[in-house]
């Protein structure tokens, strides 16, 4: 064979040398992209969870527990479950309900309704105490003619209640929709023609595989639902013993200059936000289990 | 055997009653929930005419804190962006000890009360903190200023560009990218020709929720500016104020403007989404 010419071995050289540069460049790129996004982690999310939890343990445990069991802390905290829960079971129920609208029928304004279901996430939390004071407030048209039957709203539980059915609506429907866009309706079909009734259709097929969609629309409003505070300041005020949530709890104490009562609801929030996104990820495992499975069969 | 059309009929038109109820109901649901308290707040502002809304708004009170919303807003969008981006990429692209925590981590604003984001930020950067205390020493106030509302904001919307941007770098991004670099593109042609055309729409959607919750942002923006008039009073804030003053109409008419903002953005979100999608 005939020996490389000179030109040609040098530009195979460079090529060479090109290529480590450009992989030792690479690494260090990686190496500066890397410590940048930690940085910025770090700085905005693990240094203050940190420092929280290192001031709440500063004083022992002893402390903390205290600051936790007062009476009004713990009515806070029950009261803050309770409209939690019911707001998440009706959310569940009519946001399975609106996705099965929106993707299943057709009628006049749907695509209109359904770039709607959004508009909660857009409205400020403020803006939404406002206007559902104005419409339910003692002052309102509405809520003076309930009021006439003896039925409170705002300042009221069921003011927190609706609050936080309003902020949390669009989550179970944009978790379950995109889902039953998927589903087929082979299925459905097959037991229709086998003479299932429609409760044993949507009992026995539909909700099986709609429901990690729906347990994921559910924790997500839960989880929104236990740390909102904007609206529920509004509609519901602070008044301790009837319509203080916890998030209103630890912002009253602050505002008293009382770091230290607020610190014990701060860590049993926290703690909640931890589990619902430890349980979120599980519902994810789950789902994708429960799926290859399926498939597989 | 004989066919029973009438029968067919009937289990047809029963099917049809229960989809029209179904429909009825979650219209008349939605409508209720969330349109009726929309178009009360519009009502109620101008009932009384334009003139009150307009003299509400332009008190110098109402003036700032809209002015600071919007500062706060592009601060946000600038850092977020770019800082997303880069976490996405880190997160699609690289291979660490600890990946799945630090991923984590970055999806945590999200389940955080915005209360206790805010009170974090003070124990962290108050003057007795552990970074505050550096900054105090050089006269440099982060909590209960500019600073510390701006850190306040960036935590609440930190996940919004990551989230969107990770799903369509996974999908689009990297071969593409090897691609060029094969061909012997620099990174920033790479990065410019190639990533940045793939993840454009992904990144518009994430800028526009990180938009919405940034004008939005209320609680976490409350403890840790101390919600201070004329100076550190954002929009939200000044709402929020008026509310306690009693004086209903300044609270309305600022609580109008922020609603069509948001009805502003959620058609910019549909937009963007439409194209994200095709």
């Amino acid at each position: 064979m005939e020996p490389m010419a000179y030109g040609q071995r040098q530009w195979k050289n460079w090529v060479m040398k090109n290529r480590l540069l450009r992989y030792f460049s690479s690494q260090i790129d990686n190496l500066i992209l890397r410590s940048l996004s930690f940085f910025y982690i770090g700085i905005l999310i693990i240094l203050p969870i940190a420092a929280l939890i290192a001031k709440a343990f500063e004083g022992g445990m002893a402390s903390l527990w205290s600051n936790i069991v007062t009476p009004q802390a713990i009515y806070s905290l029950k009261l803050t479950f309770i409209t939690a829960v019911v707001m998440v079971i009706v959310n569940v129920v009519t946001g399975t309900a609106t996705a099965w609208v929106v993707v299943r029928y057709n009628f006049p304004l749907k695509n209109i309704m359904n770039s709607l279901i959004d508009l909660p996430f857009a409205i400020p939390t403020v803006v939404t105490g406002i206007m559902l004071v104005n419409l339910y407030g003692p002052n309102s048209i509405f809520g003076a003619w309930l009021g006439k039957y003896g039925i409170e709203i705002a300042f009221a539980r069921p003011g927190i209640i609706i609050a936080l059915l309003y902020v949390s609506f669009p989550f179970v429907v944009r978790t379950v929709q995109p889902v039953l866009q998927e589903m087929e309706q082979d299925m459905e079909e097959a037991a229709k023609t086998l003479g299932a009734s429609s409760f044993n259709i949507f009992f026995r097929i539909v909700l099986p595989t709609l429901l990690p969609a729906i347990l994921t629309g559910a924790a997500l409003s839960f989880s929104r639902a236990i740390g909102e505070f904007g609206s529920i300041a509004i509609i519901a005020g602070n008044i301790p013993f009837k319509t203080q949530v916890a998030s209103v709890y630890i912002y009253g104490e602050l505002e008293s200059y009382n770091q230290q009562g607020a610190l014990g609801l701060s860590v049993v929030l926290l703690l909640c936000s931890f589990i619902i996104l430890v349980l979120l990820n599980l519902i994810q495992i789950w789902s994708r289990k429960h799926e290859g499975t399926a498939r597989s069969n | 055997m004989k066919e029973q059309p009438g029968q067919i009929r009937i289990f047809r038109k029963k099917h049809y009653l229960g989809k029209y109820i179904l429909i009825t109901l979650v219209v008349a649901w939605f409508l209720v929930l969330t349109m009726l308290p929309v178009y009360g707040v519009i009502e109620g502002t101008f009932k009384n005419g334009w003139h009150i809304f307009i003299t509400s708004l332009v008190t110098p009170a109402s003036k700032h804190a809209f002015l600071l919303t919007f500062w706060i807003t592009v601060g946000t969008i600038i850092l977020n962006t770019v800082f997303g981006v880069i976490l996405a990429i880190v997160l699609v692209k690289q291979k660490f000890k600890g990946k799945l925590l630090f991923e984590g981590f970055v999806d945590l604003p999200f389940a955080v009360s915005p209360v206790v984001a805010g009170f974090m930020f003070i124990v962290l950067f108050g003057p007795k903190g552990w970074i505050g205390n550096w900054f105090e020493m050089h006269q440099i106030k982060i909590v209960y200023a500019f600073p510390g509302m701006m850190i306040a904001t960036l935590f609440v919307t930190l996940p919004f560009v990551a989230r969107e941007v990770i799903p369509v770098l996974r999908e689009f991004g990297l071969q593409q990218e090897e691609a060029a670099y094969i061909l012997g593109a620099s990174k920033w042609q790479t990065f410019w020709k190639v990533t940045v055309p793939s993840i454009k729409w992904g990144l518009a959607y994430g800028v526009t929720l990180t938009i919405a919750r940034s004008i939005g942002e209320f609680g976490a923006v409350l403890v840790v500016s101390g919600s201070i008039i004329n100076k550190t009073q954002t929009a939200t804030l000044h709402i929020h104020q008026e509310f306690t003053d009693f004086n209903y109409a300044g609270a309305f008419s600022a609580a109008v403007v922020l609603a069509v903002s948001s009805f502003l953005i959620l058609t910019m979100m549909q937009f963007v989404y439409k194209r994200k999608r095709s």
